[in-house]
């Protein structure tokens, strides 16, 4: 019982950081029915952003975490943010009017070349590389299931984000631009919705958010490498469309899903760790072909 | 710093190319690149097969320069008259595709009279028969996968391999036993979980550990897989818990072992991880790697061997630093047991071309020398005779030397 609850604290650990990457995932595809493949290198430039953003800071604040560690997710989120606004500007508006093909093809280009461009240009990335010791260090025991504080910091960080982009979604005024967007782009357009702020927009808080994940990841991993944002990624987009591309409360959920699989899976099914994906991608099948538009996701409708 | 030597390497390698072209045509006597030494007959080539990117490149890099280091001072002493050596160093990433790609480039040089190399066994397997069918010698310094030399059936049917390929390094089947011994014997661990990444070298590894633990009375409570790409452990991890090892034993490499430990100890499994020479390297510290945890590695603490402090010395005054890592020490062995081969192989001042190769290939076999490893010098598999193993312990953030020896049973 013991272990069935640790490997359940272990997997909405995982799933909260698989949720964080996937709402970038499933918002920029709501607006703009791309599938940003790059993403998870975004959550990559971030984390290596906050190590860069702790590196460069002088040596008497890097002794004080309260400092040192909301610089870094300033840094952090400033970089993702940065590269994403990029992105959006010259890979993909350029393509908006083109066969939805294109953009995706883009897509996988742009995190190849982000990827690479980490790995030649910052120092030492061609292997792991160890990230700074400013987070709450120790565990959180109850019972006889331990979570480590950073692990608790992820979960609250996590849902707390989601919530609140929700509530920005469906109350603020940019919100409704966003779903009028959603909807129908050429309606909002003559409603006088701006559909470029509206997309530069989303993909800010998709940065935002990745930018949290990178640095959270990197604190609760305690190490960081290039293939972090790919790995990530894939999971974080299984997680989109299992829970229904275009959805926030799916994504979450999806991620959570994803976490809670791999673990228990992990514990309890044959093949034991070693075959922990398989498990995860079974679900995904299993829920695209029983309900092709994910668990809340809405049946796609064909557009004019 | 390190891509600076890489292109200035690269430069220096091109020239050379260009010197041996008008040192092959030309007939007036050379002298004039290598030193004091005559090199009127041209360059020969000693490849170098490593991963210099990627996580693993910390061994590899320490593999390539020890390698140059060798054929530097072979330039220096004029050990094979007539030719001028270099080195063309190959990046095999660790990936067993790229390195049959490296293999295949070198094997294609007529001038390559022997390659240093690789670092993974999984590698080894793909570079072996590319390098056989060119009659190459092949002497890794790090592989020790047993079934490279003898087979599967390395224990009950041992049978030569491959008649290019030596190694200056001892074996898992002899690593993973002496590891065995001390983790049950010497440290008191009777229950041991496993968790392999499983290529090659962990798996050999942790199967040759698991057989001498039990045989030795202690029980293995549980194995487990991880992918190499894997970064959270934490199902892993909760798994094993629940067994209550008293240690964990991990078959693969740093890169995966330093995070795993510090995973364990947040995940309050606060037990020593031990590893094999793969996770011997100062980055695994640097990862997470905690006190207490224990490796073992291949040959004699190089910062205690006599004959390595001539290596050590002779190192910092090239590279400025001592980042040999792991293998510097053996591949400086392996580099000087072509060097020797070749020196016989063209004795009399010959001059080299494929029919040479036969004779090298036995020549490097039956080379014999007093390296920066101990004494060099293969028995009829091409394994190497110096069975020494020494297991460190990770203490005050370094590894340290806490018993040295071979393999008794």
């Amino acid at each position: 019982m013991s272990v069935l609850l640790q490997q359940l604290a272990n997997g909405v650990v995982q799933g909260a950081l698989i949720a964080l990457i996937a709402l970038g995932y499933t918002m920029v595809y709501g607006i703009i029915q791309l599938i940003n493949f790059a993403h998870g290198e975004v959550f990559m430039v971030a984390s290596y952003g906050g190590l860069a953003t702790f590196t460069l800071l002088p040596d008497d604040l890097k002794k004080s975490p309260a400092v040192a560690l909301p610089l870094m997710f300033v840094g952090g989120i400033v970089v993702a943010v940065v590269v994403a606004v990029i992105m959006e500007r010259f890979a993909y508006r350029p393509l908006r009017n083109a066969p939805r093909l294109a953009p995706l093809i883009t897509a996988l280009g742009v995190s190849v070349f982000l990827q690479e461009a980490v790995r030649v240009f910052y120092p030492n990335a061609k292997s792991n590389l160890p990230y700074p010791k400013v987070f709450p260090e120790g565990n959180l025991t109850i019972g006889s299931v331990n979570i480590s504080w950073t692990g608790i910091m992820l979960v609250v960080l996590s849902v707390g984000l989601a919530v609140i982009l929700q509530t920005y979604i469906n109350r603020s005024r940019m919100g409704r631009a966003m779903r009028a967007t959603a909807q129908d782009p050429d309606t909002a357009k003559l409603m006088g919705v701006n559909p470029d702020r509206v997309i530069v927009l989303t993909f800010i808080i998709g940065a935002v958010l990745a930018g949290v994940a990178g640095i959270m990841f990197g604190g609760y991993l305690n190490n960081i490498n290039i293939d972090m944002g790919f790995q990530n990624g894939i999971f974080a987009f299984t997680a989109a469309v299992l829970g229904g591309v275009g959805s926030i409360r799916g994504a979450v959920i999806g991620a959570f899903i994803i976490g809670l699989i791999k673990t228990v899976a992990g514990q309890y099914m044959p093949g034991g760790t070693q075959y922990d994906y398989v498990w995860i991608f079974v679900v995904l099948i299993l829920v695209l072909v029983f309900r092709p538009q994910g668990l809340f996701g809405e049946p796609e409708r064909v557009r004019a | 710093m390190r891509k600076h030597s890489v292109k200035s390497a690269a430069i220096v390698g091109a020239s050379l190319l260009v010197l041996a072209a008008c040192g092959s045509n030309k007939t007036e006597g050379g002298g004039t690149t290598g030193g004091s030494c005559d090199t009127s007959k041209g360059t020969l080539t000693v490849g170098v097969v490593a991963p210099l990117s990627g996580n693993l490149s910390a061994l590899g890099v320490g593999i390539k320069q020890s390698a140059e280091l060798a054929v530097d001072e072979a330039n220096k002493k004029c050990t094979v008259p007539g030719f001028k050596l270099a080195v063309s160093a190959q990046d095999d990433e660790a990936n067993p595709a790229k390195g049959a790609q490296a293999a295949t480039k070198l094997s294609t040089d007529p001038n390559v009279v022997g390659v240093v190399g690789t670092l993974n066994s999984s590698v080894a397997q793909t570079v072996q028969p590319i390098l056989r069918d060119k009659k190459i010698p092949q002497v890794s310094p790090a592989n020790t996968n047993p079934s490279l030399t003898r087979g599967n059936d390395f224990l009950t049917a041992p049978k030569r391999q491959f008649d290019n390929y030596f190694r200056v390094c001892t074996t898992d089947d002899l690593q993973g036993p002496y590891a065995a011994n001390y983790l049950v014997e010497k440290a008191g661990k009777k229950k041991i979980a496993i968790i392999t990444d499983g290529k090659t070298y962990g798996e050999g590894l942790a199967a040759e550990l698991s057989k001498q633990v039990t045989k030795k009375g202690g029980t293995i409570v549980g194995s487990e897989k991880v992918g190499e790409k894997d970064t959270d452990f934490s199902g892993v991890i909760a798994k094993i818990k629940a067994l209550g090892p008293e240690a964990v034993y991990y078959g693969g490499e740093y890169p995966v072992a330093g995070p795993l430990s510090k995973q364990m100890k947040d995940a309050g499994l606060d037990v020593p991880l031990m590893g094999g020479d793969g996770i011997y390297d100062g980055k695994f510290i640097e990862l997470g790697g905690k006190e207490g945890d224990l490796a073992t590695s291949v040959g004699a603490p190089t910062e205690s061997l006599a004959t390595a402090k001539a290596f050590v010395d002779a190192y910092k005054a090239k590279f400025g630093k001592e980042d040999y890592a792991a293998y510097g020490a053996f591949s400086y062995d392996a580099a000087n047991a072509i060097i020797g081969g070749l020196a016989k192989t063209l004795e009399g001042g010959a001059a080299w071309d494929d029919s040479k190769r036969d004779a090298m290939l036995t020549n490097v076999g039956s080379y014999t020398g007093s390296g920066a490893t101990g004494n060099v010098k293969f028995d009829q598999y091409g394994d190497s005779t110096n069975k020494v193993l020494t297991v460190y312990s990770v203490t005050s953030g370094k590894w340290k030397d806490v018993q040295t020896g071979e393999f008794t049973g």
